[in-house]
């Protein structure tokens, strides 16, 4: 579960969690944020980013998707987006995304 | 209010050496606007000047001249020469001094950019996982613009196309050797849908103007050139910068959006009023959004507009005319103000090959960088 924030005079909703509305400066308070949304933009990380900070995987790099996830909570979440078809990868795909140890990750939904 | 003219424009070769350091850069670029103002170091009564990463600009009195003159060192990223030109303007507006200096330099070792995430106050996993690269803010950006307005990547070739095609017409850029559009889109995705010509580089420069009263300019032999507004700003709520673990949902807001406005209003002209303009252009997809967010175009007209040659120099609204970013590198300090340059030797008709025809009058510049800070100017030339 994606742990975020949120200023209820701002209607302004932030991940990961912070004590301060950025919009207004004011005191927030905690939502948890829904695990299925759309993928609103995407790239491919083609080369591997420099080391540090960057801590390939034991099996070394390989290229990755990351996006940013819109979520009905109307904010859009970073994420790595994990897929077995990069081809597949376009902008309004349904993803489900969660928390994990490191930055949240996302994988697109099978339909039909 | 008292206008302010830029008397002397200088500028650096652009590129990458192994031994020239930004501040050497800095100090041709400062010899060379003197020439053009024709006036000695001596008659400079304040100076404004930064790099990102090059050294304090404050110490170049060394190389200078040690006249006592103050000289203010700025640092605000890819608007420290925007920062330099306003407090020089102000300086001059203020009585402080009636001939000014604002110099940008910088040097940058090859390759990305390589920020850390604690000095973006973001948790260590965003480093740790791959996603404290700048390239992917880029992709994103233009991946859902393209998406949203219809504009193809045979666009973003044809951007880069251009600026290396007016590169090689620059004496002064890094990059003066003609790519055609083919090669661009075949020169390997870096990240999808921006290949690697499609990028600039990290570099080495510097341009420096000299600014005066319409007084002071009377003594001086180079041709002025009128700034009708220097303008700086922030980010606001809503927009979209790179490094963002979150954005918030709906229309983006814009800072370039918010500058080139700010900037148009206090020129007392509009986008439609410019014949030749600098765009950042860190990446093909950021000229053709500031197109629009500069209000040059509406969002996706850029895909027939830059497709008829509207942005050539031959067009009607001639961009990046020294070959931008894109040819000329970017050392962060330096880029605002070889902008600047590049448009009074546009607006005094000395831009030799890469000369705009029909006699430009109005000129306009705009820089973008991390993490949402925009700088723009309206230049003229002398009415009369």
């Amino acid at each position: 579960m994606l742990a975020g924030s949120h200023c209820a005079a701002c209607a302004v909703t932030v991940y990961p969690a912070a004590g301060q509305c950025p919009r207004c400066g004011q005191g927030t308070s905690p939502v948890t944020l829904s695990a299925v949304g759309t993928l609103w933009t995407w790239t491919v990380q083609r080369y591997a980013p420099k080391s540090p900070p960057y801590v390939p995987p034991p099996g070394g790099f390989r290229p990755f998707a990351v996006g940013y996830v819109e979520l009905p909570e109307r904010v859009r979440v970073a994420a790595v987006l994990d897929t077995a078809d990069p081809d597949a990868i376009r902008i309004d795909l349904p993803v489900r995304i969660e928390a994990t140890a490191g930055v949240p990750r996302a994988t697109p939904i099978e339909e039909g | 209010m008292t206008d302010v003219l830029i008397a002397g424009a200088g500028i650096s070769r652009f590129g990458r050496t192994e031994h020239t350091t930004g501040r050497a850069h800095a100090v041709r670029a400062v010899r060379a606007a003197l020439a053009d103002a024709g006036i000695p170091w001596s008659r400079v009564g304040a100076a404004f000047g930064g790099s990102d990463a090059a050294g304090q600009a404050d110490t170049l009195v060394a190389e200078l001249g040690l006249t006592g003159v103050p000289f203010v060192t700025v640092k605000n990223g890819c608007a420290t020469g925007g920062s330099a030109l306003v407090s020089a303007v102000n300086a001059i507006r203020a009585g402080m001094a009636d001939v000014v200096l604002a110099v940008g330099f910088d040097k940058h070792p090859r390759g990305a950019f390589d920020p850390m995430p604690a000095d973006w106050g973001l948790d260590e996993a965003y480093g740790r996982d791959g996603l404290m690269v700048t390239t992917q803010f880029f992709g994103m950006k233009i991946n859902r613009y393209m998406h949203a307005y219809g504009i193809s990547p045979r666009t973003l070739a044809l951007v880069a196309e251009k600026a290396y095609r007016n590169g090689s017409r620059n004496p002064n850029a890094w990059r003066r050797t003609p790519v055609s559009a083919d090669e661009v889109l075949a020169s390997g995705m870096v990240s999808d849908p921006l290949t690697r010509y499609m990028f600039c580089s990290p570099g080495e420069g510097a341009a420096a103007v000299v600014l005066c009263s319409p007084e002071a300019a009377r003594t001086m032999t180079g041709v002025p050139v009128t700034l009708r507004a220097a303008v700086v700003r922030s980010r606001r709520f809503g927009s979209f910068e790179v490094f963002s673990p979150w954005l918030a949902a709906g229309e983006l807001t814009s800072v370039s959006r918010d500058a080139a406005a700010a900037a148009f209003e206090a020129a007392g002209v509009g986008p439609s009023d410019v014949d030749v303009c600098q765009l950042q252009d860190t990446e093909s997809g950021a000229e053709v959004m500031h197109l629009a967010e500069c209000g040059f175009c509406a969002d996706g007209e850029q895909e027939k507009l830059i497709a008829a040659g509207a942005t050539e120099i031959g067009g009607t609204l001639p961009v990046n005319t020294d070959g931008g970013c894109l040819a000329n590198g970017e050392p962060i300090g330096a880029s605002g103000l070889r902008q600047v340059y590049e448009v009074v030797q546009q607006l005094r008709g000395h831009a030799g090959e890469r000369q705009v025809p029909g006699a430009p009058r109005i000129g306009f510049t705009h820089v973008y960088g991390a993490p949402g800070v925009s700088a723009c100017t309206v230049l003229s030339r002398l009415s009369g």
